[in-house]
């Protein structure tokens, strides 16, 4: 590589969290060439969480939920369309208009879509909605507004118990039908996913575990009535929620000889993507929800996270990459973290709670609805979820960081007793749930973090 | 001199003008440094923080030794969990989100006239006092309107919360049973006077917050009378105790960066920066104790359970490993996640409150101080090691030609 790093043509294909932070972040690192950001929605980036909370219950409109900027990243912006391509030798990036676009340095953030309906024409009925961008949010929030008689929520992931806690909250009836023994149970493992259920229950939800979908059904008008059940059983309803997890989008780099696959483009911790052949490229970077990258703290597996935080951390850390050069590239080792509201409860986690064999209750109880769930695995602490608690996160990421021993020591003020004793963590096999998971690891490598990230400014 | 003396160094009113060249004795002598009465002291950012994150941590001063501290049932600032979150959220529900997400905000407006008819009636002075003339009765006004308290009453809870303040700072070198007895004192008065007052709005309710605790409904969500009386008690101290000091250590600090005041006074927009900046590098609150409910290691130092472990904010705040160039006030600076509101479940309460005090307060001064001159330097402090600031603050205020 020659040249200026802070100098040449940038173009970041994803125009949401992680695109825009990386923009922002570029121009903050005092990069001055030319950057154009793709999008394939006709929106600036916006934010995607309050379209399953704030959006569904009329506290504001979809259209409202655009990001703020840090600072004008002085991009040109293409929006309202597609990348098609990747050429990594002629380094360009091919738009479904027929344009094509020439880079030195390219940063892949093209995230997930919703996990569609598998039979097209069942989908295709009026009422059935996915939710993941704003015109999602917008139809089905216009639905909810208008009193539907029910709505059934396709898998009890975080997405689908939102839309049924939203839904509760309106006064709507809600059915909810997810596969696996109970929601939230392929996030959280079984102790909390039964708190989760209980949940669903007290707020009125029909929840239905252990069931599957087999037929939605529309009447001659075309319009969703109801759904078959796997155990015989029919539910009538006027709007469909199809929350069954995200597929990564990655179909446009097919072609482009990059480790590119369902679990998203391969990277390192400096956000380098790698070849199909497992070299690290020098100019293709990627962040957020589409990548997939090691983490120390995770036994070097690749992690793909679907994660808010992770795509403003991970994007900041390509970003720096992108301008600097060898010993000055940055790690990307930001702890995973993400948050949920449902049902009047704040849940947040640190770490991933999947990576676990045991969990303890650290801090409260499950019957206060209020605690500090640890997660450990082979005897060191690995997660943390807190419920109602979101004060007390800090004290187990640090745990988390330190490689501290599993179970935490007890004496906590709010756990008089000695910290429960453990239990199995029971983190089914996301295969046997009804939605993808929202946090993936594959690969081992075993060993310990080694590296402390002191400040800078 | 030996590190085991530090904190009786840090608290000897001598040091109190410049304590920060002794709290970088302090993160030298080690994250966790014993002291010869047997207590410890902490002055590095990363162990502090840990600790007020620390479960096994506790801020009730009955798990100390010590017949003096047994007294009485502390408010919530020094209660654990889960006692300490009951009483916190209730005492929440008027005053912030989720139940009252408006209160502080629609303030402003008031906070903001507050401190123009003060300046105004400062105009012609050629030399005020920051301290008496401003940067005290400003919170202690607002915090009388938020509760709920008659301003004129402000003699007579002055004497209190004196009392109350003094015998909740750290004293090594005194013997405090008479102290702490005249704070208990004042404490169990001053909470007769609030619920005294919060009981004639039972049933009358004015827009305040005793009206709002008197007059809850559902019993589950009802303070008991003492309680009341404590979480009165601690609210109208801290309301106005903390912030005059933030105030007048603005002013203080900007009189003596002139270049910084000059660069406020061109982009005021940056004000709100200061203000924290301001909260890292010359905090209102510089020390809080805990003590551990078990034995416990910290940095390889095991402390046993019951011991008096002071946590140096300040200290935390000018700490190298955390912030670059800690010792430079810089109102731009980046990156400043300083301990001046505390961390972890203790998380200063009013912490939103005192950010719009501070933003009227500092962004009404700022244009009027171009000429102004600090008559002392360093200004007469408070004797106060906890609650650390300026006793007075006279300013000459020279007319520009």
């Amino acid at each position: 590589m020659t040249g200026d790093l802070r100098d040449g043509r940038i173009v970041i294909v994803g125009a949401s969290l992680a695109g825009l932070r990386a923009a922002e972040t570029l121009r903050e690192e005092g990069f001055t060439g030319s950057l154009t950001v793709v999008g394939d929605e006709p929106y600036p980036p916006y934010d995607r969480p309050p379209l399953s909370k704030q959006v569904l219950l009329g506290q504001v409109a979809a259209d409202t939920t655009g990001l703020p900027m840090r600072r004008n990243p002085d991009a040109e912006w293409r929006l309202g369309v597609r990348a098609s391509g990747l050429d990594g030798i002629g380094k360009r990036v091919m738009l479904a208009d027929g344009e094509s676009l020439p880079f030195d340095r390219l940063l892949i953030a093209t995230g997930t879509r919703a996990r569609p309906w598998p039979n097209p024409d069942e989908a295709a009925l009026d009422g059935v909605f996915t939710l993941r961008t704003r015109d999602d949010a917008a139809g089905l929030a216009e639905r909810l507004a208008a009193g539907p008689q029910r709505v059934l929520v396709i898998g009890g992931g975080f997405t689908g118990s939102e839309i049924a806690s939203a839904c509760r909250e309106r006064g709507i009836e809600v059915t909810l039908a997810e596969r696996g023994p109970a929601p939230l149970v392929g996030a959280l493992g079984g102790t909390l996913s039964k708190l989760a259920a209980a949940m669903h229950r007290n707020h009125g939800v029909d929840l239905r575990c252990g069931v599957t979908v087999t037929a939605l059904r529309g009447d001659s008008g075309g319009r969703f009535t109801g759904a078959e059940l796997s155990d015989g059983s029919r539910v009538e309803a006027d709007v469909c929620v199809v929350a069954l997890g995200a597929v990564r989008n990655v179909e446009w780099l097919a072609e482009a000889g990059l480790a590119a696959g369902p679990r998203g483009v391969t990277c390192d911790a400096g956000c380098r993507a790698f070849d199909m052949y497992g070299i690290v490229t020098d100019d293709v970077f990627v962040a957020g929800d589409v990548s997939r990258f090691p983490h120390p703290l995770f036994d070097y597996q690749l992690l793909s996270l679907e994660h808010w935080g992770n795509a403003v951390a991970q994007a900041e850390v390509a970003a720096h990459n992108m301008v600097n050069r060898g010993p000055l590239r940055r790690p990307h080792l930001a702890l995973p973290t993400f948050w949920s509201t449902q049902f009047g409860l704040n849940i947040k986690s640190v770490g991933v709670p999947t990576f676990s064999d045991h969990v303890a209750i650290a801090q409260g109880s499950l019957e206060e609805r209020r605690l500090a769930m640890v997660y450990g695995y082979r005897g060191r602490v690995t997660a943390a979820v807190t419920v109602d608690m979101a004060k007390s996160l800090e004290y187990y990421r640090h745990l988390i960081e330190t490689a501290a021993p599993f179970p935490p020591a007890p004496g906590a003020a709010d756990r008089p007793m000695a910290a429960e004793i453990p239990v199995p963590s029971d983190v089914p096999d996301p295969k046997g749930l009804s939605h993808g998971p929202t946090v993936a690891l594959t690969g081992h490598l075993p060993d310990r973090r080694l590296t402390v990230i002191q400040p800078s400014g | 001199m030996s590190a085991d003396t530090l904190l009786e160094r840090i608290t000897d009113y001598a040091n109190r003008a410049d304590p920060y060249p002794l709290y970088a004795e302090l993160r030298e002598a080690g994250p966790v440094v014993r002291q010869a009465d047997g207590s410890y002291l902490v002055g590095s950012y990363h162990e502090i923080t840990a600790l007020l994150h620390n479960p096994q941590i506790s801020a009730d001063p009955r798990n100390l030794p010590g017949p003096a501290q047994k007294a009485r049932k502390p408010p919530f600032l020094r209660l654990d969990d889960p006692e300490h979150h009951r009483l916190r959220t209730l005492a929440m529900r008027p005053f912030g989100p989720p139940h009252s997400p408006g209160r502080i905000d629609t303030m402003r407006g008031q906070i903001t006239e507050l401190t123009e008819e003060l300046l105004d009636e400062l105009r012609d002075r050629p030399q005020i006092d920051i301290v008496d003339d401003f940067a005290y009765p400003l919170p202690v006004t607002v915090i009388c309107r938020l509760l709920g308290v008659p301003r004129e009453d402000e003699p007579l809870f002055r004497e209190w919360s004196n009392a109350v303040v003094a015998s909740a700072d750290v004293r090594p070198d005194l013997d405090t049973t008479e102290q702490d007895g005249a704070g208990d004192q004042a404490r169990i008065d001053m909470g007769m006077y609030l619920l005294n007052l919060a009981e004639q709005r039972r049933g009358h309710p004015t827009d305040d917050m005793l009206s709002a605790f008197i007059n809850e409904p559902d019993p589950a969500l009802r303070l008991t009378p003492e309680e009341l009386a404590e979480t009165g008690v601690l609210l109208l101290i801290a309301g106005h105790e903390t912030t005059v000091n933030l105030i007048t250590n603005g002013v203080l600090t900007l009189l003596r960066h002139p270049d910084q005041l000059d660069r406020l006074r061109g982009e005021p927009d940056l004000l709100p920066r200061a203000v924290e900046e301001l909260l890292r590098y010359e905090p209102p609150v510089h020390m809080r104790q805990r003590t551990p409910l078990v034995d416990m290691d910290i940095a390889g130092t095991t402390i046993a359970k019951g011991t008096s472990v002071v946590l140096a904010l300040a200290s935390g705040n000018r700490d190298p490993k955390r912030f670059h160039d800690p010792d430079r006030f810089d109102p731009t600076r980046q990156d400043n996640e300083h301990l001046g509101f505390g961390s972890g479940i203790h998380l200063c309460y009013g912490a939103p409150l005192a950010r719009i005090e501070a933003h009227a307060a500092l962004g009404a001064l700022i244009p009027r101080l171009s000429t102004a001159r600090l008559v002392q330097d360093p200004p007469p402090y408070r004797q106060n090691a906890m609650l650390r600031g300026p006793r007075h603050l006279p300013i000459e205020m020279r007319q520009s030609a």
